[in-house]
């Protein structure tokens, strides 16, 4: 096990060697020339002259790249051209404001779409399995921020509902924008997570019928062990083995749709920063943003590849 | 366990019938189903795939899934009529007094719990031994079923054994709560010869032993032969031949029974020419024949028999044969030659 | 039956599969599939490779039409070196060895209907004129039992009997010499494996077909062959003809696999020498005689050494067996071991 895990970090290596390529070459598969875009358009000539001198641009490419490597590891990722702030500085706070969002987010998902997977495959074709899997289908097909929009207006703004309605005249519960407090945690993570819980409800729902279906499980009915054990204790575990890998993948669609929730609900993190940054130009902070991300994309999967390894033990040791 | 029940036989189907519903269609898997386990007794039942053996074994526990459905008919276990019994009544009796080991041993386990928790979980259940107690049992139980350095084995999983160790796990699951009847369904069939010559034999110890009953499915003629007391030989969702062996061996009577016994090519001898073969193949279950099921193969068919379904009869020894040819209403020719490889 | 024209002559056949493992993907060690194995095919014959799953019959089929690529060992199909052929001239080749499997479905595009499976088969080999195609398909239909109202329908209209058919027929499409059927009849129940069986002996009476003929029934194989190759874990043990390899089995392992057979006559209750565990593994197989783990009779010379394939008739040539105490057993001196 200790094995593959080391063998495992060692494989993304390789992949982090590529991701800090794109990033770098994102700077240069610009069209036009990239200190004249930062300076900006009506810049004298003499400041883009500059910018590119400080930047390095004027070096050999596998120069530029490996200087750029060597700050990077080193935790130095430029500064920001708006600001003039330590690029690591502007990302700090706001990437955990994201992570949490996306932490948060994914543990509704998988508890939601997880229970609501298991009902529906053991209730197949009943009523309460055509409903859930309706609603998932809704829960996939609404864009979030559409989603995040009515949720700012029925639970943040409160709906006007007729007075004799007990408790329900006021629906004002909770925050529409920021974050920290409870109140203003829970509709944005409402609004990302559900995407991703319709996806692992499906996700679950299949997989459980095909183990549902498997021989080991009518050996367990065959033995006298009552069906709810049959379904979580000798179904489950083996269904959520697939699930364990979109989960995975999930978390990096959620950091992706975390911008467009960032912007809704007006919470400052790494998503209101990448679009105001690229808005704005400002490269080295998009870049150390894209960069950051990436890595926790990277590690992410890490973790599910090892969480996959624990469940399957089938899976051979190497 | 109810009131104390006297009982000729361990298990007695009567005219058992499952059907699967479709779309508008009943597929009759299981038709009229009806045979004896004597106590102690091993019975053979025999037939080619899609005859219903699965699905009769399976219906004696009860674990029929949807579209499936048993219709009608009696199981007596212990003279107690299991169709009549409560779900929670059935989970007492099923993996307790009667057990059922499977033909596929490679998934027939469940492959993300050791093969200590499988047996142990038997023991749990049914005897509500502690987790460590029941831990105690299945190395007990490895050792019962000659799985070597069994204290090793209860820790590892499935995929760490041979199918012929697996398969030798799951007598050990079905033997753990000592049951009156097991129900095998073809145990060695995706096992080598000699891998299936060491299990069959262990299945036959153990039911000195422990004093079981046995219901042996197979389609391989030689393992009835070895193994079994009495066979039921079923075609179509029907038994159509139901005999003590050494009668079936000897003198088979339905042409069902003889030409699968010819079809068959022996090891210990050689056939001159051609093997003689039953023609035609296994009627589709949408397009059952209205009269004897086997008779668009048999070489003997009559008018009779294409138009009308003969009744299963028994003769005075208390063997079963479903065949127009061995009643008084037979209007074909009478003399056959039945002769079986020389 | 003697000085038979050698059709295909297998010398020293190994095939070595590397299991990858370690940090990058290093070659570790290697299955043992096929370790060194010789034996000719004659024309017209019926030769059979019979043993346990996992002793390496397909992978020697699979070897010969180099399906896998073989480790070492040389190949002579019809005076021509196989290994030595490249991609081009081995796929022209393939027409005169075709394989027939156990789980034709497998093998077939099941969007194709019978016409265009084997059709196609023809186009590839480029065996009989265009024109002439579409009557040999229902030519080849008919050969195996089946009509010509079939030739439209797909793979999965069929059942498993019929479409072993179809694969026989595609096999025989290109017109072969050799045919290598790996398990064919197996997966079929005993009243087609009959059918099927009569098929495969009366097309090689009408077409002189040599076939080598895999399967773990020696039932089956007691009827098709002419002579039989018994294999254990990657060797040959015992190599003869028929009559005399049932009649007069030489290898321990022999006498068990055939004693292990149940017998359908209730009256004879025979000796049977039942195996303790299973087959070691080909990754690290033993020492010396590979049976030597679950042998009976083993000694400490069978722990040590190696047997070669040698014959203990000098009527019988041909008929040879690897093991230390053939003799001992013949003259009935060796009990097994406690
Ligand atoms: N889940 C199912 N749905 C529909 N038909 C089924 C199902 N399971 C079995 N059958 C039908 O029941 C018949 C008997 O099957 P089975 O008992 O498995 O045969 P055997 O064990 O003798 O090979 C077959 O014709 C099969 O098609
Ligand atoms: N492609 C392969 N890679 C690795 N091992 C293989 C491969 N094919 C077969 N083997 C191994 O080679 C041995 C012989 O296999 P096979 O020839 O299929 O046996 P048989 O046909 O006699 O049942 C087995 O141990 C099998 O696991
Ligand atoms: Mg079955
Ligand atoms: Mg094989």
């Amino acid at each position: 096990m200790i094995q593959y895990i080391v063998r495992r970090i060692l494989q993304t290596i390789p992949v982090l060697i590529g991701v800090s390529i794109l990033v770098f070459s994102m700077m240069h598969l610009v069209p036009g020339d990239p200190a004249q875009i930062m300076a900006g358009e009506s810049a004298p000539q003499e400041q883009v002259d500059n910018l590119r001198e400080r930047l390095g641009l004027n070096d050999p490419l596998p120069v530029q790249y490996f200087t750029y490597v060597s700050n990077v590891v080193q935790g130095d990722l430029g500064n920001s051209i708006r600001s003039g702030r330590d690029v690591g500085d502007e990302i700090g706070s706001r990437f955990w404001v994201t992570v949490e969002l996306a932490f948060y987010s994914t543990i509704l998902a998988v508890f939601i779409g997880i229970i609501a997977g298991v009902i529906s495959a053991t209730k197949r074709n009943s009523f309460a399995d055509t409903g859930i899997m309706i609603v998932a289908l809704f829960g996939l097909s609404m864009p979030n921020f559409w989603l995040g929009l009515m949720l700012i207006q029925w639970f943040a703004i409160g709906m006007d509902l007729p007075s004799w309605i007990p408790f329900l005249e006021n629906t004002s519960w909770f925050k529409p924008s920021g974050w920290g407090s409870f109140s203003q945690i829970v509709l944005p993570v409402i609004t990302l997570g559900t995407g991703s819980a319709a996806i692992i409800a499906r996700m679950t729902r299949s997989s459980m019928l095909d183990v549902i279906g498997q021989d080991y499980i009518r050996t367990a009915r065959a033995k006298g062990v009552k069906e709810r054990i049959v379904i979580y204790r000798h179904a489950l575990k083996n269904a959520l083995i697939p699930v364990v890998t979109v989960v995975g993948l999930q978390f990096g669609g959620l950091l992706g749709g975390a911008v467009l929730t960032e912007t809704v609900f007006a919470i400052n993190g790494m998503g209101r920063l990448v679009i105001d940054s690229i808005s704005a130009r400002d490269f080295p902070v998009v870049q150390g943003t894209i960069l950051v991300t990436a890595l926790l994309f990277v590690f992410v999967n890490l973790l599910v590849d090892i969480a996959y390894k624990f469940l399957n033990k089938r899976i051979d040791l190497d | 366990m109810g009131k104390p029940n006297s009982y000729e036989n361990i298990l007695e189907i009567k005219n058992l019938q499952t059907s699967f519903f479709t779309k508008d269609l009943e597929l009759k898997a299981v038709d009229g189903v009806s045979f004896t386990i004597p106590k102690q007794k091993t019975l053979g039942v025999v037939g080619e795939s899609g005859s219903g053996k699965s699905i009769t074994s399976l219906s004696i526990l009860r674990l029929i899934e949807e579209p499936g459905k048993i219709v009608g008919g009696e199981i007596l276990f212990k003279g107690e009529n299991l169709l009549k019994k409560k779900e929670s009544e059935m989970r007492n009796i099923r993996g307790n007094e009667i057990s059922m080991i499977f033909q596929e041993p490679m998934t027939s386990l469940n492959p993300t719990l050791t093969i200590g928790e499988q047996i142990g979980e038997s023991f749990r259940i049914h005897q509500g031994l502690s987790k460590k107690e029941a831990l105690k049992k299945s190395v007990e139980m490895l050792e019962l079923v000659g799985i070597p350095s069994p204290k090793k084995r209860v820790k590892q999983y499935p995929y760490e054994l041979s199918g012929g160790m697996r398969q030798r796990v799951m007598i050990a699951i079905a033997l753990a709560c000592n049951p009156n009847l097991l129900i095998a369904d073809e145990p060695t069939t995706a096992l080598d010869v000699t891998i299936q010559a060491q299990i069959l034999d262990l299945i036959k110890n153990l039911q000195e032993q422990l004093g079981m009953g046995v219901l042996l499915i197979t389609h391989d003629l030689g393992v009835v032969a070895e193994s079994c007391d009495v066979v039921a030989v079923m075609y179509c969702g029907q038994v159509v031949e139901y005999a003590d062996v050494k009668t079936l061996f000897k003198e088979p009577k339905h042409p069902y029974t003889i030409g699968l016994m010819k079809s068959i090519p022996p090891h210990d001898q050689d056939i001159e020419g051609d093997l003689e073969v039953i023609k035609g193949a296994v009627p589709s279950p949408a397009e059952m024949p209205t009269g004897c099921r086997f008779a668009p193969r048999c070489p003997f068919a009559t008018e009779l028999c294409k138009t009308k379904m003969p009744e299963l009869q028994t003769d005075e020894n208390g063997n079963q044969i479903r065949c127009w040819m061995h009643t008084d209403e037979w209007d074909g020719v009478k003399d056959r030659e039945v002769t079986v490889h020389g | 039956m003697d000085k038979q024209k050698e059709l295909l002559n297998v010398k020293n056949l190994k095939q070595y599969f590397p299991i990858k493992g370690g940090f990058f993907g290093r070659t570790v060690n290697h299955v043992k599939a096929v370790d060194d194995v010789s034996f000719t095919v004659y024309e017209g014959e019926t030769l059979s490779i019979v043993g346990e799953s996992g002793c390496g019959k397909s992978t020697t089929g699979r070897a010969i039409l180099r399906l896998d690529e073989p480790t070492s060992g040389s190949v002579e199909f019809d005076g021509t070196d196989l290994l030595s052929l490249n991609k081009k001239e081995m796929n022209q080749m393939r027409k005169n060895l075709q394989i027939i499997f156990q789980d034709p479905y497998a093998s077939i595009n099941p969007r194709h209907t019978v016409r265009q499976i084997l059709t196609e088969a023809m186009e590839i080999q480029n065996v009989w004129p265009k024109e002439q195609r579409n009557d040999k398909v229902i030519e080849l239909l008919e050969t195996v039992g089946l009509g010509a109202h079939q030739a439209d329908r797909l793979p999965h209209e069929f059942s498993g009997g019929q479409r072993q058919r179809i694969g026989i027929a595609r096999a025989l499409s290109v017109n072969p010499k050799l045919i290598i059927a790996d398990e064919a009849v197996s997966a079929l129940d005993v009243s087609i494996q009959a059918q099927v069986l009569n098929l495969l002996k009366k097309l090689q009476r009408e077409f002189k077909l040599t076939y080598l003929f895999i399967s773990h029934d020696l039932g089956v194989v007691r009827h098709i062959s002419d002579r039989i190759i018994v294999m254990y874990l990657g060797k040959i043990v015992e190599i003869g003809d028929k009559k005399s390899l049932f009649e007069n089995p030489k290898h321990p392992y022999t006498k068990s696999l055939l004693s292990a057979i149940p017998s359908t006559d209730v009256d004879k209750k025979k000796e049977r020498i039942i195996l303790k565990g299973d087959v070691p593994s080909p990754i690290d197989p033993p020492k010396g005689c590979r049976f030597h783990t679950r042998c009976p009779f083993a000694t400490e010379l069978c722990r040590t050494e190696a047997p070669e394939l040698r014959s203990t008739d000098e009527n019988n040539l041909d008929h040879q067996a690897a093991c230390h105490h053939m003799e001992k057993f013949e003259a009935e001196s060796l009990q097994p071991m406690a």
